[in-house]
């Protein structure tokens, strides 16, 4: 018998998990629509690979992952997709998100599937395999799990561990898994083991789950793996990663580090038995169990197509009349749904279907009294108080420094306050703004740059302009030295260029302008009889040569010159 | 006597050479002031403030030749940081120099565009792209929100639109304090 360790705080709430563990789990029939959000995983969001109109089949890729830090997303069954528009998320922000629409046909047909000896393959590929059938971490998280298939610096992990606590109250979707799909979880394991290099791996399950337990113990049995399972005191909660590594193996991961920094990698049974579907069927994720609890006649686990409408999933329980509002989750961690249309996503492991009678809305939140009681209960060791202090007097640097972000929003401290502090919705609160503000912050140092560089090259622009004129005025300095004056004009200025090349410059540039304007002038003796045109010619020449008025000047002192001459 | 006064003038010098020597070697090249000033501004290069850019009007404050209400686009929330920072009284964001607005980027209508350049020449963190009598567009991250483009277009094709809503930007609110449940 493995020796177990405790995690600080923790709470056990009423588990409610008995009703829907009565049934096994049955296939929800296809809905007549299904809305496939492409950002169902941390990290980039897929871009679409199929426009409206087009036929698709079952495990058609539609979304490829952007990037290392994404997700594929799959066609969860054949059919028409008939828009690629933003449509309502399960998300508590009831914003919309882009996402497939498609229309089953009802055929199910499956498209091309591959397959993967992961024995065989080389490591890279088998994560670029997982990411490209978009598996992402099942239990809530939806971390792209090829990013955690990695063995580390040394090449190879001590210990895996498998998330079978389920903690949560109401929440059932791992534990019927665990009794009815033991040996593909226990497959998906060794997949992930080998890819790990694990030495051992440890099955962590809540006592209160004593056939899922059984359930394992023979798979690992039948399959013939050295794998342990353990069951574990039920206490939420024991399914957060950081404590079930601490109640399994005894490492308390430090703030800022990681499990895999101390040689264990912890996926929950769901993400397993994907990893085992997609390698050894060739299905990409496109289903998922999902728990209907709460207000239900008949509460039950589904296998459900991802991009269901959770209402076509909760009709098939027997939803009752007085619903007020759908939970993704549990009721402890668990996110008010905008809808009740809403899709069912990867990271949907429960809908619990709320009303008024079954969960009374919190009575009034009333003054901290500061009972501590919140501290006792952390499972991550804050002081949730002072983070509250902090939080609502938005003094978020100093809500930081009391390690916010170490907060899994488990909601202990919440569940414990006896003045009914909805603690948990200041955390996210100032979790969110903090991340607008690094984002804020990173944007403006990204102007400043861009503002600094601007004016630089402004600078470099101005002063390679002076030097580009300088250049040319040497040119043409030098250039008037060295020939001497084209024309009378020009000769006496160059004579004291020497003296003051300003000035030959100028007066150059002066009987260039006049030659070029005394071509450019019209005569206005186009239109003249031949005699008098050779009249004027006579005149030109006799001025010429007695040299009175420069032939360059121009027309107006030209005919007023004229004028005398011409007359008699 | 005499050794004391020796004593004393070797102490003087030797620290006043240690003191010396730590200015020169310990020497803070700028004003550091002016950089915690620029870090709390919003870069936005507006000019709104009266001065050609956030660093310019970090210089003025850290002089003491501006205000800290003067720079809308950091609004409130600015004038605040900067009080603390100064220890100086927080004041209302001054009226001549703007009202705060939500954060917005330039639109160019391409339909519209003549590909005059004059946006381009304006913008201060070279966020349009276009060449002369080529259609221009913006970068929208990169973006400042400065309006600075604006008023130059000759066709009045560009629009400040509000940044939406998204899901990567939603922000929880702030818990409702509920005191008495209206029945």
């Amino acid at each position: 018998m493995r020796s177990l360790f405790r995690f600080h705080g923790g709470v056990k709430p009423a588990t409610n998990k008995a009703a829907s563990t009565s049934e096994p789990i049955v296939k929800a029939p296809l809905p007549r629509r299904l809305v496939v959000p492409l950002h169902q995983s941390i990290g980039g969001t897929p871009h679409p690979l199929v426009r409206a109109g087009q036929r698709v089949l079952k495990g058609e890729l539609i979304g490829a992952a952007d990037g290392n830090v994404s997700s594929a997303v799959h066609a969860p069954t054949s059919g028409l997709v008939t828009a690629v528009e933003p449509a309502l998320m399960a998300h508590p922000s009831g914003l919309t998100m882009l996402s497939v629409i498609i229309e089953p046909d009802g055929e199910e047909r499956w498209a091309e599937l591959d397959r993967l000896n992961y024995k065989s393959t080389p490591p890279d590929e088998l994560r670029d395999f997982v990411r490209d059938a978009g598996i992402v971490g099942l239990g809530g998280a939806v971390f792209p799990t090829h990013l955690k298939m990695n063995p580390g610096r040394e090449g190879r992990t001590r210990t895996l561990v498998l998330n079978g606590a389920e903690c949560e109250p109401f929440i059932t979707c791992d534990d019927m898994l665990m009794r009815e799909r033991a040996a593909g979880i226990v497959k998906g394991t060794a997949i992930l083991r080998h890819l790990l290099q694990a030495d051992e791996v440890l099955i962590g399950i809540e006592d209160n789950k004593p056939e899922a337990v059984a359930a394992m113990q023979t798979a690992v049995r039948a399959e013939g793996e050295s794998m342990e399972v353990v069951a574990i005191p039920t206490r939420y909660p024991a399914g957060g990663a950081k404590q079930l590594i601490r109640v399994l193996t005894g490492i308390e991961v430090p703030h800022g580090r990681r499990s895999t920094d101390f040689g264990v990698q912890c996926f929950n049974v769901g993400t397993a038995y994907a990893v085992f579907e997609a390698l050894t069927c060739g299905h990409p994720l496109i289903s998922r169990i999902v728990t209907v609890a709460g207000n239900v006649d008949r509460p039950r686990n589904y296998e459900v197509l991802i991009g269901t409408p959770m209402s076509d999933v909760v009709r098939l329980s027997g939803q009752r009349t007085d619903t007020t509002r759908y939970l993704m989750g549990g009721p402890m961690m668990g996110m008010r749904m905008p809808g009740f249309d809403v899709p069912v996503v990867k990271a949907t492991n429960c809908i619990l279907v709320a009303s008024d009678a079954l969960f009374p809305p919190p009575p009034p939140e009333q003054a901290c009294i500061r009972c501590g009681e919140c501290a006792h209960a952390c499972p991550a060791d804050l002081q949730p108080f002072e983070l509250y202090w902090f939080s609502r007097a938005k003094n978020f640097g100093k809500a930081q420094e009391y390690h916010l972000f170490d907060c899994i929003e488990c909601g202990c401290c919440a569940y414990v306050c006896p003045s009914h502090i909805p603690l948990v919705d200041y955390y996210r609160f100032s979790k969110s703004e903090i991340w607008a503000r690094e984002r804020d912050k990173s944007a403006s140092d990204q102007a400043r740059e861009r503002f600094e560089f601007r004016n630089f090259r402004q600078e470099r622009e101005k002063e390679e302009k002076a030097a580009k004129l300088a250049a040319k005025a040497a040119e043409t300095r030098a250039k008037l030295a060295t020939e001497p004056a084209v024309d009378g004009a020009a000769a006496t200025p160059a004579a004291d260029a020497a003296e003051d090349p300003k000035k030959a410059l100028i007066a150059a540039a002066l009987a260039r302008a006049q030659a070029q304007r005394a071509a450019a002038q019209p005569k206005n003796t186009e239109n003249l009889s031949a005699e008098t045109q050779a009249e004027i010619a006579q005149i030109e020449a006799r001025r010429r040569t007695a040299g009175s008025a420069p032939a360059a000047d121009p027309a107006p002192a030209g005919t007023a010159a004229s004028a005398p001459d011409t007359q008699p | 006597m005499l050794s004391a006064l020796l004593v004393m003038t070797g102490i003087a010098i030797v620290l006043g050479a240690a003191l010396g020597y730590a200015a020169i070697r310990f020497k803070v090249e700028g004003d550091p002031l002016v950089e915690k000033i620029d870090a709390i501004l919003p870069q936005t290069q507006c000019g709104q403030c009266g001065y050609p850019g956030c660093k310019p009007y970090a210089e003025a404050i850290a002089q003491g030749a501006a205000e800290i209400n003067q720079c809308p686009p950091g609004g409130e929330e600015g004038i605040r940081k900067l009080a603390d920072l100064l220890g100086r009284e927080f004041k209302p964001l001054s009226e001549e120099h703007g009202v705060e607005k939500p954060k917005s980027v330039a639109v160019i209508d391409e339909q519209t565009c003549i590909g005059c350049t004059l946006c381009i020449q304006a913008c201060p963190v070279d966020a349009i792209v276009g060449a002369a009598k080529q259609m221009h567009t913006v970068v929208d991250k990169l973006c400042t929100g400065c309006e600075l483009c604006v008023a130059p277009c000759p066709v009045d094709c560009i629009t400040m639109t509000p940044i939406p809503e998204t899901v990567e930007n939603w922000k929880w609110k702030y818990p409702v304090v509920e005191l008495r449940r209206v029945a």
